[in-house]
């Protein structure tokens, strides 16, 4: 009995974190840091390096909330998530924020007890198959075998499209993302399956990455977004306006670089995302240079895409849809006033 | 007058909490309280959770249109089909994954039992190194190595490894040719059901015919000709009513024929191969347990060894070996859910993966689950209750 | 002729040397290997089947394989790529533990063996002291060495936690955690209470019916339902309840079988004296009724060291969870066979000396009252 005790004392002091119910706000400010949900290792979204270090557009977006709560984007703890696992861990609190490529839809907004805050990315499912099958378009695919992610929209959108153009296939769906690109890379599948920007991501992780091609369709509207849970608004509201204050830095040429200066500046648009006008940062229940720390720190959004996922990068993709709106892109920051 | 007596010498009424009636009333019900007051807890926490986080509950979600599509299919499927069809689909998978690797098990644990008791040492090394190697890995170690290591390393479809040009073998599965049925097959299989029924009647017949005149009859010859015989005569009669669809190299895949997909192979390798280990020193067991006075008893008796094997060890043998295979055939099905973790498509992958994910319904498709395996437990367990019953000793 | 006369008296003639196709080497082969057609045609498949399968593994392990080098170009692909192993050696010990603080993780295994190691060999006193001390303050010392987070160790969250660090923690505690539920459930079952014996037969026969896996699932996906608003197990720690409470129904079981084999006598007897049921439990029936069934216990204890793998669909990196791991790691990809084999001796070794150890135990403790 004793020993129970002493082990059920040693559990309870592992395992029993008490998030109180007063909301994840007051207590992620409380712990000091922020539980930030990610993939287990999606480069240039979420990905370790050998030391452990977590980069990527996901991971920014957990930095930049970070950055806004306590002036250090470096206060993030990250919890490597399969695409299985994800949403049970938010709805647990075992994750305060989930940062992970996740699709935005009706289902999971309404039915998971989840809140969808924004989109940090603009994606739409493709595939990718051996580049020596001479296959140049999805619609060649019929009588394929398909490897595929358990748990994501991206198979039910296959069986979708497959069906209304009359193709047979064979999916083959495995538990982790590691296993379907070896899997694939292994020759168990003719084609792969998931958001075109993560095919960018895992080719990097094949063999020979340009014995590879995207095919060109892209079959589905894939709007990755970072996620709260339902009904914790004031959290929600907070990891909103850093994705929105990204978004209007760039908008408003406000970089990283540039910041200390833009904050003499004369635009009134620019003074107020600073602190420098206006409360806005009261109404966050944040401190009034919010948004000066995530630039500061983490940068504007056109920055965030060009260092992880950018032309530079060994992505390569375009900003397509997530330039700016001014661009022709989707990426619109509410006004921040 | 006696009982007079005896009531002046009975013992004082223990006070009533020295009285263990009571006392096993009192702890009962103080656990019986713990119990439900821990039940009530957990579905009351249950209820606010899902009430908090928005989460549906309800079995409704099962007659919902699924929309993805599953691997392997044995009963008609496609995306459009509801929830509970993809259930079904998939215990048919796992039903079948695990139906085949018992019978492979049985085979060749009886064999590795057999071999470790023989009397050749090189035979009966080999088996106990083998025995002590396979049962001290873990399972999903197998499978992983079957699967990623052994059936990764089969070429891809271009290059599949021929035979006959009937059988392919590739990384996307063993082809093989299908049987088409025309019309007058049905006949054969008339025939067939005929001939087991005939020699179930013949072996009846036999037995009483022994036992009034004493003489023999070769059933087993005859069983055998009845056996193959009959539906070959159907066979015949209706001009060979059967033709074959080969598989072929059509586009990205073969196309046509029958397909064993390696996820399948793999688990029906490990699976049979572990339990298999444990099946041999069940059945070593078991032969050992049987006492050699019995086999030199029956030969005293004038027996050859084969009825000796037949008539004296095996029954007695089995009445050992049956009740732990039980509990190995009930292993075996549970272990077949590490299908999970190579995209082997039975309940716990799709179920409980794909489902889960879909409807968010934890607490019910958990519990359906659950609720699935306890059946077959109870099934496999009553039905080897009952065998076990019937070989049983019947002691006079 | 008078030489050949012979020269001993009927009946003194010392014993002939055996016909040489009987002993040595020629008798062994003949009586061992090549006593009849059938054991000539057994013996030259076995020894097909080991020039087949059991050569060409060992050169592929050993003769074959490269030991050197530091990236993956050094391995010639000829054989086996030690170099591998190498590589992620403490990968697959540590996990991703912090490399300064890896002596923490070394103490509390050294701790471990030297206590174990002091309680198995005969012949070391102080068992008892030991066995206490492995017991009780020991889990406590290993919880703050490993988890830290108190006395100026820095905390390391359990998600840094893998390989064979992972595998001994979940089946040491599983085994420390279901001994004591299982004799309890066992007790529960053999009781004469319908409702207390109700309850355990339906906490044993549920855990038993279903496999490790939807267990591991409910603790994962489920458990955070169960607990109220805003308190959240570790995901290590929600494995280990599972893990726990699934071995411990199995070794209720076990432990039942052992019950049931003391003679009712004991029980008569222990209550004759006036022994109260706790007493009767303690001292005269679970010592009996444990000792018959050690086998029974260290098989479960195998069974679930083995299963700790399980824990690596949940997400959690053991042993294979961290060899797959590096498998499927894009600059290491073609080494799985190597991993495989890394992490088969690594479980191999454990059970096999379980086992062995019990079988030891066994023969130790034979009393000899076998009937």
């Amino acid at each position: 009995m004793k020993l129970a005790k002493a082990l059920f004392a040693a559990a309870a002091a592992v395992g029993l974190s008490t998030a109180a119910s007063a909301g994840t706000l007051d207590d992620v400010r409380g712990k000091g840091f922020v539980q930030c949900g990610v993939s287990q290792g999606l480069p240039g979204f979420s990905n370790p390096d050998t030391a452990g270090n977590w980069t990527g557009l996901d991971v920014d977006v957990c930095r930049g909330v970070a950055a806004a709560l306590f002036g250090d984007a470096s206060k993030v703890k990250y919890t490597p998530l399969s695409a299985k696992e994800r949403f049970t861990a938010l709805q647990s609190g075992e994750v305060d924020v989930l940062s992970r490529n996740t699709t935005w839809t009706l289902v999971r907004d309404t039915s998971l007890g989840l809140d969808f805050v924004g989109v940090n990315y603009y994606d739409g499912q493709g595939f990718m198959v051996r580049s020596d099958l001479g296959v140049k378009s999805a619609k060649e695919l019929g009588g394929a075998t398909v490897c595929v992610n358990i748990g994501t929209t991206t198979e039910l959108n296959m069986a979708d499209y497959f069906r209304a153009n009359g193709m047979d296939y064979k999916p083959v769906v495995f538990e982790k993302a590691d296993e379907v690109v070896a899997a694939y890379d292994a020759g168990r599948c003719d084609v792969y399956t998931t958001d075109a920007s993560g095919l960018a991501a895992q080719r990097i992780k094949l063999k020979d990455p340009n014995a590879h091609v995207i095919l060109p369709e892209i079959i589905s509207k894939e709007p990755l977004g970072p996620v709260v849970r339902h009904g914790d608004n004031k959290w929600g509201d907070v990891v909103r306006w850093t994705l929105y204050a990204m978004v209007e830095a760039e908008e408003l040429g406000v970089n990283s670089g540039n910041v200390d200066d833009m904050k003499s500046s004369a635009n009134p648009n620019v003074k107020r995302l600073l602190g420098i006008e206006g409360e806005m940062g009261k109404n966050l229940d944040l401190p009034n240079e919010w948004a000066y720390n995530v630039i500061k720190q983490v940068g504007n959004y056109g920055e965030s895409f060009d260092r992880n996922v950018g032309p530079n990068t060994a992505l390569k993709l375009e900003r397509g849809l997530n330039a700016l709106w001014k661009d022709g892109g989707l990426q619109y920051s509410m006004p921040v006033r | 007058m006696a009982v007079q007596a005896q009531e002046g010498l009975a013992p004082a009424k223990p006070v009533f909490w020295n009285d263990p009636r009571f006392r096993a009333l009192i702890y009962q019900v103080l656990v019986l309280g713990g119990v439900i007051a821990f039940g009530a807890y957990l579905v009351n926490n249950t209820i606010a959770n899902m009430e908090a986080r928005g989460i549906s509950s309800g079995f409704g979600f099962l007659t919902k249109t699924a929309g993805f599509d599953i691997g392997q299919t044995l009963i008609e499927y496609n995306a459009e089909s509801p929830y509970w069809r993809a259930m079904v689909v998939s215990i048919i998978n796992t039903l079948m994954v695990s139906a085949f690797g018992i019978l492979l098990a049985t085979v060749l644990g009886f064999l590795l039992g057999v071999a470790r008791l023989s009397h050749n040492w090189l035979i009966s090394r080999l088996a106990a190194v083998y025995i002590e190697v396979v049962r001290n890995l873990p399972l999903l170690l197998q499978i992983f190595f079957w699967y990623f290591a052994v059936l990764r390393s089969v070429p891809g479809p271009r290059q599949s490894l021929n035979a006959w040009d009937a059988f392919f073998l590739n990384n996307r599965g063993l082809y093989m040719p299908r049987p088409l049925f025309e019309s007058g097959f049905s006949l054969v299989v008339i025939g067939f059901l005929v001939a087991i029924v005939g020699s179930f009647v013949l072996a009846r017949w036999a037995k009483k015919r022994q036992m009034t005149t004493g003489e023999q009859f070769p059933v087993f010859k005859a069983t055998l000709g009845l056996v193959f015989g009959l539906p070959l005569l159907a066979f015949l009669v209706t001009g060979l009513p059967l033709s074959w669809e080969y598989a072929e190299l059509k586009g990205f895949n073969f196309a046509g024929g029958m397909r064993i997909q390696p996820e399948f192979v793999a688990m029906l390798i490990a699976l049979s191969m572990y339990t298999a280990a444990f099946i041999g020193e069940i059945v070593r067991a078991g032969i050992l347990a049987v006492s050699h006075g019995q086999t030199e008893a029956s030969y005293a008796l004038g027996l050859r060894p084969g009825l000796t094997l037949r008539l004296v060890v095996i029954p007695q043998a089995l009445r050992v070996i049956v009740p732990p295979l039980t509990s190995q055939y009930l292993n075996l099905t549970k272990n077949s859910s590490l299908g999970a973790a190579i995209a082997y498509p039975e309940i716990v992958l799709v179920f409980a993966g794909t489902v889960l994910m879909q409807t968010g319904q934890a607490v019910e498709i958990i519990g359906l689950t659950m609720a699935f395996y306890l059946t077959v437990s109870l099934l496999i367990s009553l039905f080897m209750n009952w065998y076990n019953k019937k070989i049983a000793l019947v002691e006079r | 002729m008078a030489d050949t006369t012979q020269d001993y008296t009927p009946g003194s003639h010392p014993d002939l040397p055996p016909p040489s196709s009987e002993v040595g080497v020629i008798g062994w082969l003949r009586h061992n290997l090549f006593a009849t057609p059938l054991d000539w045609a057994l013996t030259i498949l076995a020894v097909y089947l080991i020039y087949v399968l059991v050569v060409p593994a060992l050169d592929w392990m050993l003769f074959s394989a490269d030991w050197a080098g530091e990236t993956r170009d050094d391995c010639s692909r000829e054989g086996a790529c030690w170099v591998f192993a190498r590589v992620w050696s403490k990968v697959f010990i540590y996990g991703r533990y912090p490399v300064e603080e890896l002596w923490r993780v070394n103490l509390t295994f050294i701790i471990q063996f030297v206590g174990l190691a002091a309680l198995m060999i005969p012949g070391v006193p102080y068992k008892k002291w030991t066995g206490i001390f492995l017991l009780i303050p020991y889990p406590i010392i290993a919880f703050f060495l490993l988890y830290g987070g108190a006395f100026g160790l820095e905390p390391v969250e359990t998600s840094l936690w893998g390989g064979l660090m992972v595998t001994l923690v979940i089946a040491e505690v599983g085994i420390v955690a279901s001994l004591p539920i299982g004799i309890v459930l066992a007790l529960g079952r053999r009781s004469k209470m319908p409702i207390i014996r109700a309850i355990c037969v339906a906490f044993i026969e549920l855990w038993r019916g279903v496999p490790l896996i939807t267990v591991l699932f409910m603790a994962s996906v489920m458990f955070p339902l169960f607990m109220p608003e805003g308190v959240n197990f570790d995901k290590l720690l929600r494995a280990l309840i599972g893990v726990a409470m699934f071995s411990a129904a199995y070794m209720a079981e076990v432990v039942r079988g052992g019950l049931q084999a003391i003679p009712k006598g004991q029980y008569e007897a222990a209550q004759a004296l006036g022994l109260s049921y706790p007493k009767v439990m303690t001292f005269i029936v679970l010592p009996q009724a444990l000792k018959l069934v050690i086998p029974g216990i260290v098989n479960t204890f195998i069974g679930l060291f083995k299963d700790t793998t399980l824990v690596l669909i949940i997400g959690l990196f053991d042993l294979l969870g961290v060899v797959q791991l590096a498998a499927t790691n894009p600059d290491w990809l073609g080494f799985a066979v190597e991993g495989y084999v890394v992490a088969a001796v690594g479980f191999w070794i454990f059970c096999f000396a379980m086992s062995r150890y019990s079988m030891y135990m066994e023969r130790k403790l034979e009393t000899g009252h076998k009937r």
